[in-house]
């Protein structure tokens, strides 16, 4: 079957829904309330379920006693570890490490070792507090550094080493050699602090083990399907037996994407009771579920030429990855394989490994592992630009990369629209006027000087990963488009919209095939019985997979309605145009159909209207171990300008205005795009100037949305959104990710505006005043005017897999993708 | 979700009825206004009163009467909003009206008041926590341990006195009316606070505080500086409060009094008779504000780095003198700086 693809000659003019700036579809359930999270939902004698959570970072579980709490009236069900089959479950293959409720040991502060469930929550809580659990603690590791200097406290016994989760090691090319052609060596340490997704949402389940002996799960998850794969073995029970039904996601970022104690604990507690039982998170758990970002200390070394290329650049990073192993072992090749995409590089190394620490677990956030070392690059390419008294703009738009080619660690980049980026955020912000050149900063007024200050920095990122987390051939993404006889068309997809609009997206590409309204369409998503499995919201996959998906279950229905309306109308199947809710040909439209008749039509001669479509991203894995991580159908590219004053008596940042060109290929409603964008700039200002995990005594230090400091409305500067449209060959009408890729520019370009405006470089985020503040005063001092870190761990990697640069070689064919035909 | 315990509400319609309730009910009795703070407080179990006494049905709590020249009273009931934007307030204490606009946020100011902000429970990121959290790292002595977590060695609590308006009262020389069902005293509100993180008020529980007057405005001038990390929600963690009287340029009297660096608001008297007989020049101002610092000793409990708040106490008192000398040098107004 042919694919009807809109030739990009034709343009926007070619659309009628596609690039409008629509409402979302769920616009106004959402700001009128009706919108129903998983934490709305009341069911008929529902009891309410609470999680005893462990109070030390590390220790030993002797034994647990739930006599005096199972005796508390108006308590319907205590549970243990033990009354769960003893398995251990990760949502990565290679890391099946946690328990939803701990057994033998706990790992850190919010470890669930019991659940209650009762008549209310007040009664639940009051009977946490009478489990008495008898533990022997142990010494609790809370730093990249601690974990390796005591091997002898073991955190997990797998691994790579003690307390070693995972080391990699890939070279692709002789770094040295590289080295030694460069006209500049440049070696620069950073440290990047780990931070919370703080989405508004708490998270929140609701289970019911019916009298059928079957089990539904309401949850605030990202992704049903890796769930409901999940529970079956957690459960013991079959799958089949088993649906999965994702709530409206009030904000994940990340922090929902694994199997959690809760979802577990309901589910179980459901089925010792006989009732529905729901478990809301309080914020303070929400910090204790974490999965966020981690906190990464990097070594980066790289080669320039006085003209300002890359000869090669080695890359080291270490995690602190938390308790437990999550998403980590992705996490810790993010942390290196996604730097080659956006500049030509043409020799890489990357030595990577993620420690355990006994902390929440890192996981997932939004850009998952890629700020790192993005603020890592774009802040020491700044200052090799100004060691080679080069324009900063000018040095990355002269090494973008090129496209349609591969990079040293053999990912296929396609389409490339960062030059344009960079020359629109320029123009936009006045670059050329405003940036004054590399010079120190003119001495400051006694005292209490107010300086502006203008950065740069560019990233890239994936449009959904190329391969699942768990190994299979079936597609990623599935959807099923069914037309009713009224006209509706209903799309059933196991995708999730988790606020960043993939419900839209489905509607309006379905609607732009079938020439009728969104309106006219209703999303069914994320319910593991109706619907196709769609792999989660995560990897900024949704709108390419489910976008491709969608696109060929409504061009199967399209064609079947043809031929039906063709034979009526007596006319060349070719000729017919779907316009305006009416199916017909340009020359006779006063004889077309409603979309209502065509579907009649096309029911009476085909039967049943339902078409599935399915989608697996390209092939292209690197033929290594551990090339299945980083390649993707195609990459975001954003170039990020920064203007900003620093109070030099102060040291407070106060950020004017963002410029963001984003590459996003087609922009299919502008509106959600420039969404997407702006939430990322607010989100990467937060984690650069103010967010982080901190710890203390062994615990998380506030873990509280007042204390854990986000920035507000008012610390968000007027951000100038700017879309560039590449058409990219691989996406659904052109179109690549919005979601995640913003996110990253905006961190390094805050740090080096605020170098250009006071001449301190702080190495390390969150770059809070007080840092700031003490770089000033050894500039005064003439002492280095830089604040970051001093030393790296004592850390042997093990030794790389050495393979071929595979740099510059010309993109494989856009191959074709499994399942289209 | 975090849930509040069971308790009594009572809503009596008089201050006298309040106060016989409190009297009544003793110490499981706590008083409640807008609520803003005692019912987060009381989530997370660091308050349990049995019963809380509200004032906001009381109306002769609310409303702000009598002129600047002559001196105003505001009831206690008054909320932060209407504090902020009363017109004679705004002009002849400005101080206040701007600490009253930085209280937290605009809802919360809509519903707190002027008296709740006042008596503020003193604050510590050891001890604004939940339960559990609290239990975890091992309780302190201001709810249900006896150590301090921030200076283990030492006897006494050094939570943070958090209040905005406070310190600014202070400078402006305040007293408070207090009405108890044994009768009533108005003290200065110096008098009101005690540095104790724990018993940081010198008043006894079941006296209400019904009013604060504010003596006749008479050549006074006054700022307001916050230190916070953003321009809402936040408690401040440096407050600086600096009024002046000034005859002819030349400063007749001076009190500045730094809030969020101690238990209690802690007046800079050295520095402040500095000023006395000078004009606010810049070299003064310098001085002056080298020495308020010295008063100021913030530990680490709190957002920020204590050094970082403890050199802030200088630029912020700087800032402050400079901005009632009407000095332009770059510091810009004083609500933006908060």
């Amino acid at each position: 079957m042919e694919e009807r693809r809109v030739p990009p000659s034709e343009g926007k003019g070619g659309f009628s829904i596609i690039g409008q700036p629509l409402p979302k579809v769920d616009a106004w359930a959402k700001v009128t309330g009706d919108t129903k999270f998983a934490d709305d939902l009341v069911l008929p004698r529902m009891a309410h379920g609470k999680l005893l959570r462990s109070p030390h970072g590390h220790a030993r579980i002797r034994a647990i006693d739930t006599g005096r709490a199972r005796a508390l009236p108006g308590v319907y069900a205590v549970i243990t570890g033990f009354d769960l089959p003893r398995v251990k479950f990760g949502i990565l293959p290679v890391s099946q490490d946690e328990e939803a409720l701990c057994t033998e040991k706990v790992r850190m502060v919010g470890d669930a070792v019991a659940a209650v469930a009762a008549v209310d929550e007040e009664t639940a809580e009051a009977a946490c507090r009478l489990i008495e659990v008898d533990y022997e603690p142990l010494p609790a590791l809370m730093s990249i550094q601690e974990s390796l200097a005591h091997p002898e406290v073991r955190i997990h016994e797998y691994g790579d080493g003690p307390n070693v989760h995972k080391s990699v090691a890939l070279q692709f090319g002789d770094v040295e050699a590289a080295f030694a052609r460069a006209d500049l060596v440049r070696e620069d340490v950073f440290f990047f602090e780990g931070n919370t997704h703080l989405p508004m949402e708490q998270h929140a389940a609701v289970a019911h083990f019916g009298p059928d002996g079957k089990l539904t799960l309401w949850s605030s998850t990202q992704t049903p399907h890796y769930v409901h794969r999940l529970l079956g073995r957690i459960l013991d029970m079959p799958t089949a037996h088993i649906r999965v039904i994702a709530a409206p996601v009030g904000g994940g970022f990340g922090g929902k994407l694994d199997p959690f104690a809760h979802e577990i604990a309901a589910c179980k507690l459901s089925e010792l009771t006989g009732r529905p039982v729901k478990i809301t998170c309080t914020r303070e758990e929400v910090f204790y579920i974490h999965r966020g970002r981690h906190p990464v200390l990097m070594w980066i070394k790289t080669g320039f030429t006085r003209e300002g290329d890359i000869t090669g650049c080695h890359l080291r990073t270490w995690l602190d990855g938390g308790a437990y192993g999550s998403y980590g072992v992705a996490s810790t090749f993010y942390t290196g394989v996604i730097n080659p995409v956006s500049y030509k590089m043409p020799v890489y190394k990357f030595e990577g490994a993620r420690i355990f620490t006994n902390k929440p677990p890192c996981g997932p956030k939004r850009g998952h592992g890629t700020p790192q070392p993005r603020f890592a690059l774009e802040c020491q390419i700044d200052k090799a630009a100004e060691q080679l008294g080069l324009d900063p703009a000018d040095m990355r738009k002269r090494i973008v990369a090129e496209p349609f080619t591969k990079t040293a660690n053999h990912l296929t980049v396609t389409t490339i629209g960062l030059k344009e980026c960079i020359d629109r955020v320029v123009e936009a912000s006045g670059w050329r006027e405003k940036w004054r050149g590399w010079r120190s900063p003119a001495p400051a007024s006694p005292g209490r000087g107010k300086r502006r200050g203008i950065g740069i920095g560019c990233s890239a990122y994936m449009t959904g990963a190329g391969t699942a987390i768990y190994w299979n051939s079936m597609p990623h993404s599935g959807v099923i488009v069914r037309a009713d006889r009224g006209g509706g068309v209903a799309v059933l997809c196991g995708a999730i919209d988790i606020g960043q609009g993939s419900d839209s997206i489905l509607a309006y590409l379905v609607a732009e095939v079938l020439g009728i309204q969104p309106k006219d369409i209703r999303v069914h998503p994320g319910d593991t019985d109706l619907t196709p499995v769609d792999l989660g919201s995560y990897s900024s996959r949704v709108t390419l997979m489910c976008g491709m998906a969608a696109l060929q279950a409504a061009e199967r229905l399209r064609q079947t309605i043809v031929k039906a309306v063709a034979q009526k109308l007596e006319r060349d199947p070719a000729a017919l145009v779907f316009r305006d809710r009416k199916v017909g040909v340009s020359d006779e439209w006063d004889r077309a159909l409603t979309f209502a008749q065509a579907v009649e039509l096309g029911e009476a001669m085909h039967g049943v209207l339902a078409f599935p479509g399915s989608y697996a991203p390209p092939k292209r894995a690197g033929k290594y171990k551990g090339g299945g991580v980083g390649p993707s159908p195609c990459y975001s590219y954003s170039a990020c300008v920064v203007e900003l004053t620093v109070d030099e008596e102060t040291a407070e940042v106060e950020l004017h205005d963002v410029w963001v060109a984003h590459d996003i290929g087609r922009a299919l409603n502008p509106l959600l795009v420039e969404g997407q964008v702006e939430g990322s700039i607010y989100m990467g200002i937060g984690e650069a100037l103010m967010e982080e995990q901190a710890f203390r005594k062994g615990l998380h230090k506030f873990p509280s949305m007042l204390e854990y400091k986000s920035p507000t409305t008012l610390e968000t500067p007027e951000i100038h959104t700017i879309l560039v449209e590449t058409d990219d060959p691989e996406g659904p009408f052109g179109a690549k990710e919005a979601g995640q890729g913003p996110l990253l520019p905006v961190i390094p370009a805050i740090a080096n505006a605020i170098y250009d405006a006071v001449g301190v470089r702080i190495d390390e985020v969150p770059i809070t005043p007080d840092k700031i503040l003490k770089a000033l005063e050894w500039k005064r001092q003439g002492k280095p005017a830089r604040v970051g870190p001093e030393k790296l761990p004592l850390f042997t990697f093990k030794e790389p897999i050495v393979v071929e640069s595979a740099f510059g070689q010309p993109a494989d064919a856009i191959a074709s993708r499994p399942f289209t035909s | 979700m975090m849930r509040l315990p069971p308790f009594t509400y009572l809503a009596p319609r008089t201050v006298a009825d309040a106060a016989r309730l409190m009297a009544e009910h003793g110490g499981e009795a706590m008083l409640v206004a807008g609520g803003t703070d005692l019912y987060p407080n009381m989530k997370r179990r660091q308050f349990e009163p049995k019963v809380l006494v509200g004032l906001s049905g009381i109306p002769e709590l609310r409303g702000v009467r009598g002129a600047a020249r002559e001196g105003i009273t505001i009831g206690a009931g008054t909320v932060l909003t209407t504090v902020a934007e009363h017109p004679e307030i705004a002009r002849h204490h400005g101080g206040l009206a701007t600490a009253a606009g930085l209280v937290s946020s605009p809802q919360l100011r809509n519903m707190g008041t002027l008296g709740g902000n006042v008596c503020v429970d003193t604050r510590c990121n050891y001890y604004n926590q939940s339960y559990e959290w609290r239990k975890a790292i091992g309780f302190c002595m201001k709810k249900d341990g006896d150590i301090c977590l921030v200076a283990p060695g030492s006897a006494r609590c050094w939570a943070v006195s958090s209040s905005d308006t406070a310190p600014v009262l202070e400078s402006l020389g305040a007293r408070v009316r207090l009405v108890s069902a044994t009768g009533e005293r108005t003290i200065p509100i110096a008098d009101l606070y005690r540095d104790d993180g724990i018993d940081y008020l010198g008043k006894r529980p079941d006296e209400i505080l019904t009013d604060v007057v504010l003596p006749p405005v008479d050549g006074w001038k006054s700022a307001y500086l916050k230190l916070r990390r953003r321009g809402s929600f936040d408690f401040p963690v440096l407050g600086v409060a600096v009024a002046v009287r000034l005859d002819a340029a030349v400063v007749r009297e001076a009190r500045i009094v730094l809030g969020a660096v101690a238990s209690r608001p802690r007046p800079a008297a050295e520095a402040a008779a500095q000023l006395v007989g000078e004009r606010l020049t810049p070299e003064l101002i310098e001085r002056v504000a080298g020495l308020a610092a010295g008063p100021s000793k913030p530990l680490d409990n709190t957002d920020f780095t204590h050094p970082y708040r403890k050199k802030m106490t200088r630029v912020f008192v700087a800032r402050a003198l400079r901005a009632i000398a009407g000095l332009t040098d770059g510091a810009r107004a004083v609500e933006e700086v908060a």
